[in-house]
């Protein structure tokens, strides 16, 4: 009796074992398998999350028509924790064990640097929804973008913050360990200078950190009249708390890292007076935005952010290049990428540039009372 | 100078915090002669425990104007973590204690799939994980432990760790890993003294750091119960064989620790509203290096630890560089060890051979 129940456990791990193992190795060939990976968990989940239902929608869209190539779209996701050497490892994954044409991800430029390098080795193309350091697509010629890049997105906030709101004397707070945040603090930095504006002062905190009195103090003795956050929501809202608290009113600024429904959650009253640079802003009247908005609305319950969007649009840039290259050959599909001219995105007219870049105006937004509001549109 | 007070009001902010924690870490130490590494892990368990207790529709509807509400979910949070802190010393230490073949191989059995998870995160990695685990500790168990078989201090902390990591994969799994934003149960006012700026909540932070660092004083050295517990501390046989329960009194010393862990939990995330599963394990580490600071075991040493700790931080931020942060500590602690291993509180102990 003893004999058999242990040799039962056995037969047990082994089929988990096998199955676990084993999967998608033979693929069907009615359909087309593409990867996709991003922080799902961590404390970035709502880029993840917003990015996969912005996939998704487009997923289901081209599937109801009658799929690609009359074959129907199946996308494998991967969480990477929002960890830089998880991405790489998943991506590994995606490419060598489910043989994935293409790849979508990710958010946070770190993690898209860390995973681009495995993509281009295995000629794999990855377009990145919404990584916006310019470094991503220097990694080779099958790392493409939708979204503008931190050169740009630094010089709308240097110019708002000089023309719309005119303050000169500008801090910066950045998170040092951080690709998009390093590289976005810099570039509002020689903008600002350009623009006759001084950075009267210069911090930093990492990600993870809960408590920014220090640098925040040291920020007030400079009495700056704005200070520039280029992080993610969930530090940006501990840091606006702290700043009101400290006393300090002066407007906050931002870039598209701050977009998420999770950012007034946490940020709350303290974040009035803030304002942040978007990719698209949900009160544009266009009926393409208010189709998506509508619809995302429908089958989500919630208002699409712009990571959202720009899920929405990268995966219907692959497919537009699936079909134009009529081929699901990676090789094939990177060529017709290439060649996206004057796609009709939700968040503009997509053109990739001979840098792999999505050349689009930027919008800046305002919070009020935990609501965004649109403030104007800069156009490069 | 009117920018160094503030930051020395942000240092002792900061390190009431720590020293919150440092409180339950010390005394757990003080008794058992056990680094409880998952102190932090219970921590994190208060501040979720408050988050859903606080997010119970009536009382929530109540929060920030009536102070019941937020002492209910203080103390609610406080009475269930100690719940926890009885289970993990019924179901991990107290077999721990003995060492049996069974227990060690469980426990690493856990700290195997604990492995697995983080490695490989499917089914089969936690159960490849857990049977190299037990099998590794099946012959640790065989080659180390039975030719001794007695109380093994080795074996508790592999324990110790294992629940640590058990508490936190654990939290991811029920509580979700993305962050969550902790309610507002006492609301904040802020105290202004000329350009300096002091807010209720850290105000709060700092007198119930205090308080509780004078009430666990009275338990340990002035009740029956503190007098069982010193006796527990110096020599658990002998307090045996006096007629004392020690399983109750350390039963009892781990309800108490994982109370205070929660109050902390709590109070820190009034500060700092954002929790998640592994809150824990950065605060938990500093807040172990507050009490060997102050002299592991001291209780007044883990406060006098804990502020030291928090304004060495914030000095080192707002006057030096924001990477070194989480350095600091650990530079303390390398240098305690080696200039003053006993701590500033600490007495020194001969150890019997």
């Amino acid at each position: 009796m003893r004999r058999r129940s242990s040799l039962a456990v056995l037969c047990l791990l082994t089929a988990a074992l096998v199955s676990c193992a084993g999967n998608t190795s033979d693929q069907a060939s009615n359909e087309i398998v593409i990867g996709e990976f991003g922080s799902l968990t961590g404390t970035t989940a709502t880029f993840g999350i917003s990015t996969k239902n912005g996939i998704d929608m487009a997923i289901e869209e081209v599937n109801k028509a009658g799929g690609l190539l009359g074959k129907q779209v199946r996308v494998i996701v991967e969480d990477d924790q929002g960890r830089p050497e998880e991405a790489q490892t998943v991506v590994t994954k995606l490419i060598t064990s489910d043989q994935v044409v293409a790849i979508l991800g990710e958010v946070a430029s770190s993690r898209t640097l860390a995973a681009a390098p495995v993509a281009q080795q295995s000629m794999i193309p990855m377009i990145s929804p919404s990584s916006t350091n310019p470094r991503v697509t220097e990694v080779g010629d099958y790392i493409f973008r939708v979204c503008f890049i931190d050169p740009f997105q630094g010089f709308v906030m240097a110019k708002f913050a000089s023309s719309t709101l005119k303050v000169l004397n500008v801090a910066i707070l950045r998170d040092i360990k951080n690709d998009y945040s390093v590289g976005l603090a810099d570039v509002f930095a020689d903008n600002m200078k350009k623009m006759g504006g001084t950075i009267v002062s210069d911090e930093s905190y990492s990600e993870g950190d809960t408590d920014f009195s220090a640098q925040l103090t040291s920020i007030r003795a400079r009495n700056p009249q704005a200070i520039f956050i280029p992080g993610y929501y969930t530090e940006v809202g501990l840091i606006a708390r702290q700043a009101r608290r400290l006393g300090m009113t002066m407007p906050l600024l931002g870039g598209d890292g701050w977009d998420s429904p999770r950012l007034t959650d946490i940020g709350g009253e303290a974040l009035n007076d803030t304002y942040f640079s978007n990719h698209y802003s949900v009160d544009d009247p266009s009926p393409a935005i208010q189709n998506f908005v509508s619809q995302y609305r429908t089958k989500y319950g919630e208002t699409p952010d712009a990571l959202a969007a720009l899920g929405f649009d990268s995966a219907n840039i692959l497919f537009d290049a699936i079909r134009r290259a009529n081929s699901a050959e990676s090789v094939k599909i990177r060529d017709a990428i290439a060649q996206t001219v004057d796609y009709p995105g939700v968040t503009g007219k997509i053109t990739l540039d001979a840098n792999r870049n999505a050349v689009k105006p930027a919008v800046v937004l305002r919070v009020r009372d935990s609501k965004l509001e649109y403030v104007e549109t800069i156009t490069p | 100078m009117e920018t160094f007070l503030q930051q020395v009001i942000n240092g002792i902010s900061q390190g009431s915090a720590y020293a919150l924690i440092a409180l339950g870490y010390t005394m757990v130490y003080g008794v058992l002669r056990l680094i409880n590494f998952a102190h932090g892990d219970v921590y994190m368990f208060g501040a979720f425990m408050g988050y859903y207790l606080a997010n119970i529709p009536w009382i929530e509807s109540r929060l920030g104007t009536s102070a019941a509400s937020a002492v209910f979910v203080m103390l609610g949070a406080m009475i269930l973590s100690a719940g926890l802190g009885i289970l993990i010393e019924q179901f991990a230490y107290r077999p721990g204690r003995s060492a049996t073949r069974f227990t060690l191989a469980f426990w690493f059995g856990v700290l195997g799939a604990g492995g697995g998870q983080l490695v490989g995160q499917t089914f089969a990695s936690v159960v490849l994980g857990a049977v190299v685990g037990i099998a590794v500790g099946a012959v640790l168990e065989w080659l180390g432990i039975r030719p001794v078989r007695q109380e093994s201090r080795l074996a508790l902390l592999i324990i110790a760790i294992g629940v640590s990591l058990f508490l936190e994969n654990g939290g991811q799994q029920a509580f979700g890993a993305d962050p969550k934003f902790f309610p507002q149960i006492i609301p904040t006012t802020s105290l202004n003294i000329g350009p300096l700026n002091l807010d209720s909540q850290r105000v709060i932070v700092l007198l119930v750091s205090l308080a509780l660092m004078v009430v666990l004083t009275v338990i340990v050295q002035y009740t029956k119960t503190g007098k069982a517990m010193r006796a527990v501390s110096f020599n658990l046989d002998a307090a045996k064989l006096m007629g004392i329960n020690t399983d109750r009194i350390i039963a009892f010393t781990f309800a108490l620790g994982s109370a205070l862990a929660a109050a902390g939990g709590i109070l820190v995330s009034l500060l700092y509203p954002r929790i998640d599963p592994l809150m824990g394990v950065m605060p938990g580490l500093k807040a172990f290096v507050a009490a060997v600071l102050g002299g592991i075991g001291s209780i007044p040493g883990a406060m006098i630890g804990g502020l030291i700790i928090g304004m060495a931080e914030v000095m080192a931020v707002g006057y030096g560089q924001s990477t070194y942060r989480d350095a600091i500590a650990f530079v303390i602690l390398v240098l305690i060890l080696l200039l003053r291993p006993a701590g500033i509180m600490g007495k020194g102990m001969i150890e019997k051979v």
